[in-house]
């Protein structure tokens, strides 16, 4: 197993109090595969990537949990042990907002260049240069723009400008944070062919943080839907989509109309999300939920395996698996 | 149905402005040719789609049609009349009938007005109440209608109060108050999570049942016109490539730019995995446009002609027009 996240938990410190923005995060990944994490905005996917690569910012605070990368608890080591090995060399990120996450007062090959000394500390300038060229090559921008600002780049380019540095230091593990949004359908549809064919290429695994469940369904093994901090459903990727099974799940599939079905009317799940300064007590999604009964107002749902390697957090689920028939009830 | 609104051989550049000394030594002049010669109509009740990549012109063509942007040439008609050139207190008055509804319903809503004070707003400017008990009377009825209930709790509410699907319904609220005929919805879910995406839609077309309202909807998303356009129109580059009625578009495209922006968007469905894309490149600038057909720089199927001529849109199937070079022969 490349990662193990188990049990992450990690808030944000505000005068008004701590927002629980990630609660017992548990999700697994292997060499080469990848893991879509997905949920409405300010659900704490990024929270939890962030986490992985220990660039939390400083009001924020891993509260318990786990995170084995390649058999190491990362959560112990110290930043400098943690730059030195995991970041970039074991786990890098593309940023979200491509448009923005390039520093416009350097040429995009110094960053990149950048990015490979800081973290190997035996390579030369002029190794890291030759190897910022390479890396050009393999997400396809012209190696002649390389001495560009980051202005003179379409948004398509410096999208692919974040993987390729992303990919500086051959990192085992990829996370893309939203790399879609920002850019045009049509320039998005180019990233995300390169993303799939790199990670095949290089055997990257690869953890896709986004809203959008279709990219997900095109892109990913495994995919985890996260709702208002914590996971609901974590399962292969043909299973969330065939047989959902927690109903913030089945709704969020329902509001994805897809443009070879036939024309019907988009579904919704009414309300929002709640403020996660303030969660309701139990199940956080039961003020939206249509099957909500008394226990989930009281009660947090764990994740548990509903099936074989199908994990749902629903009381629904919990009571048909522990043997309390709901269907009398209902 | 009767046409409501319609633009023939619209026009809008935008002039570029020079440094100093380039504008003194530059031969001409540049301008952005945002939209360049379009023609299209929306019938009563009608709900068309107005689709395209990032700077294509679809936001400057439905602020063109409201007239908040002059146009440079064309005419714009309402309701079979020329409205092109309309001033002042003409204006005002139009202003009832059309209305725009705003993508970002974080920036267009007054953060010191009340919801009450905002959706007022419209009819006070057009007087179209006698007194406050009138307005206050209007304003609660349409928040019932987009669904803020109880109208009550949200009249004396700020922006900031409300969820983003919430400020979308007080931006819907204020343009149905005055009771248009024509709406403009530039890209009214795309700043909307996913889960509330769908309720706004919902309440769009109800209304436009319950008021007959046309809407011009601005999206780059194909996958939600699907379920929600009657017709559509592909721009790119300032041009339509494409119309026709929406499940012919999607089924069967015939401009080899609808046919990549389709392939282009993800389906959900893992078994139907297949992000195949041939056309390279983005969307080039406005302001130099590629000579001959616009899009012969990124087009997979490009031959000699389309170099050199630009295509026109003709009509090759029953309401079907295509400009493209492949069709035209």
């Amino acid at each position: 197993m490349l990662l193990q996240v188990q049990d992450l938990t990690t808030y944000y410190k505000t005068t008004r109090g701590y927002v629980k923005a990630a609660e017992d995060i548990y999700f697994e990944v292997e060499k080469g595969e990848s893991l879509g994490l997905a949920g409405e905005s300010g659900c704490g996917k990024t929270t939890v990537a962030l986490s992985i690569l220990k660039i939390l910012p400083t009001n924020a605070k891993i509260v318990k949990g786990k995170i084995i990368f390649d058999g190491i608890d990362i959560l112990s080591l110290k930043e400098d042990e943690f730059r030195e090995k995991i970041r970039w060399k074991g786990v890098s990120i593309v940023f979200q907002g491509a448009m923005n996450a390039l520093n416009p007062v350097y040429k995009v090959k110094d960053q990149i260049v950048e990015s490979i000394l800081l973290h190997e500390k035996n390579t030369s300038k002029k190794e890291a240069e030759e190897r910022a060229a390479k890396l050009f090559e393999l997400v396809g921008i012209e190696p002649s723009r390389i001495d560009n600002y980051p202005h003179e780049f379409s948004g398509g380019m410096r999208q692919r400008a974040m993987i390729a540095m992303s990919l500086a230091c051959n990192p085992k593990l990829v996370i893309a944070d939203e790399p879609g949004t920002a850019l045009d359908v049509i320039v998005a549809a180019q990233v995300f062919k390169l993303m799939k064919e790199l990670q095949q290429k290089l055997n990257l695994a690869m953890i896709l943080i986004t809203h959008d469940l279709s990219i997900i369904a095109e892109l990913c093994n495994k995919c985890a839907i996260m709702y208002a901090g914590y996971i609901v459903e974590y399962a292969d990727v043909r299973r969330i989509f065939k047989n959902p099974i927690h109903p913030y799940t089945q709704g969020l599939i329902d509001a994805f109309p897809s443009i070879k079905a036939k024309r019907r009317k988009i579904s919704s799940i009414p309300g929002s999300p709640p403020n996660l300064l303030n969660p309701p007590l139990g199940c956080r999604f039961h003020p939206r939920c249509k099957y909500a009964m008394e226990i989930c107002r009281i009660e947090k749902p764990r994740l548990i395996e509903a099936e074989p390697q199908h994990f749902v957090s629903c009381h629904f689920v919990s009571r048909k698996y522990s043997g309390d028939s709901y269907e009398n009830n209902s | 149905m009767k046409i409501i609104a319609e633009a023939r051989n619209l026009r809008k550049w935008f002039p570029v402005r020079l440094g100093f000394f380039k504008a003194l030594f530059s031969k001409r002049s540049l301008f952005v040719r945002a939209v360049d010669d379009i023609s299209f109509y929306i019938r009563e009740k009608e709900i068309l789609g107005l689709v395209g990549e990032s700077g294509s012109g679809k936001t400057t063509t439905g602020r063109l049609m409201l007239r908040l942007l002059e146009p440079t040439g064309g005419q714009i008609f309402f309701e079979g009349r020329d409205i092109t050139h309309l001033k002042g207190e003409q204006l005002r008055a139009l202003r009832q009938k059309m209305q725009i509804v705003f993508q970002d319903p974080y920036e267009s809503l007054n953060p010191r007005m009340t919801i009450g004070d905002i959706i007022a707003e419209p009819i006070r400017v057009l007087k179209l109440a006698n007194d406050e008990a009138e307005i206050m009377e209007k304003v609660s009825s349409i928040l019932e209608d987009v669904q803020l209930i109880p109208p009550d709790e949200f009249t004396f509410r700020y922006p900031h109060e409300l969820s983003g699907g919430q400020r979308q319904r007080v931006n819907i609220a204020r343009a149905f108050v005055v009771n248009p005929k024509f709406i403009v919805a530039d890209e009214p879910v795309s700043m909307l999570d996913v889960s509330t995406r769908a309720e706004i839609l919902d309440l769009m077309t109800s209304l436009r049942d319950k008021y007959n309202t046309a809407f011009l909807y601005i999206t780059h998303d194909l996958a939600l016109t699907r379920h929600v356009c009657d017709r559509i129109e592909v721009m790119y580059l300032g041009k339509i490539v494409e119309t026709g009625q929406t499940d012919d578009i999607i089924d069967n495209p015939m401009h080899p730019y609808t046919k990549a922006l389709i392939s282009a968007v993800p389906v959900p469905d893992p078994d139907s995995r297949r992000i195949e894309i041939t056309i390279k490149g983005e969307i080039p600038s406005p302001i130099n446009i590629p000579p001959g057909c616009r899009f012969h720089t990124r087009c997979p199927s490009a031959m000699e002609i389309c170099r050199e001529k630009e295509p026109e849109l003709l009509e090759v199937e029953r309401g079907r027009f295509v400009a493209c070079h492949l069709w035209g022969r």
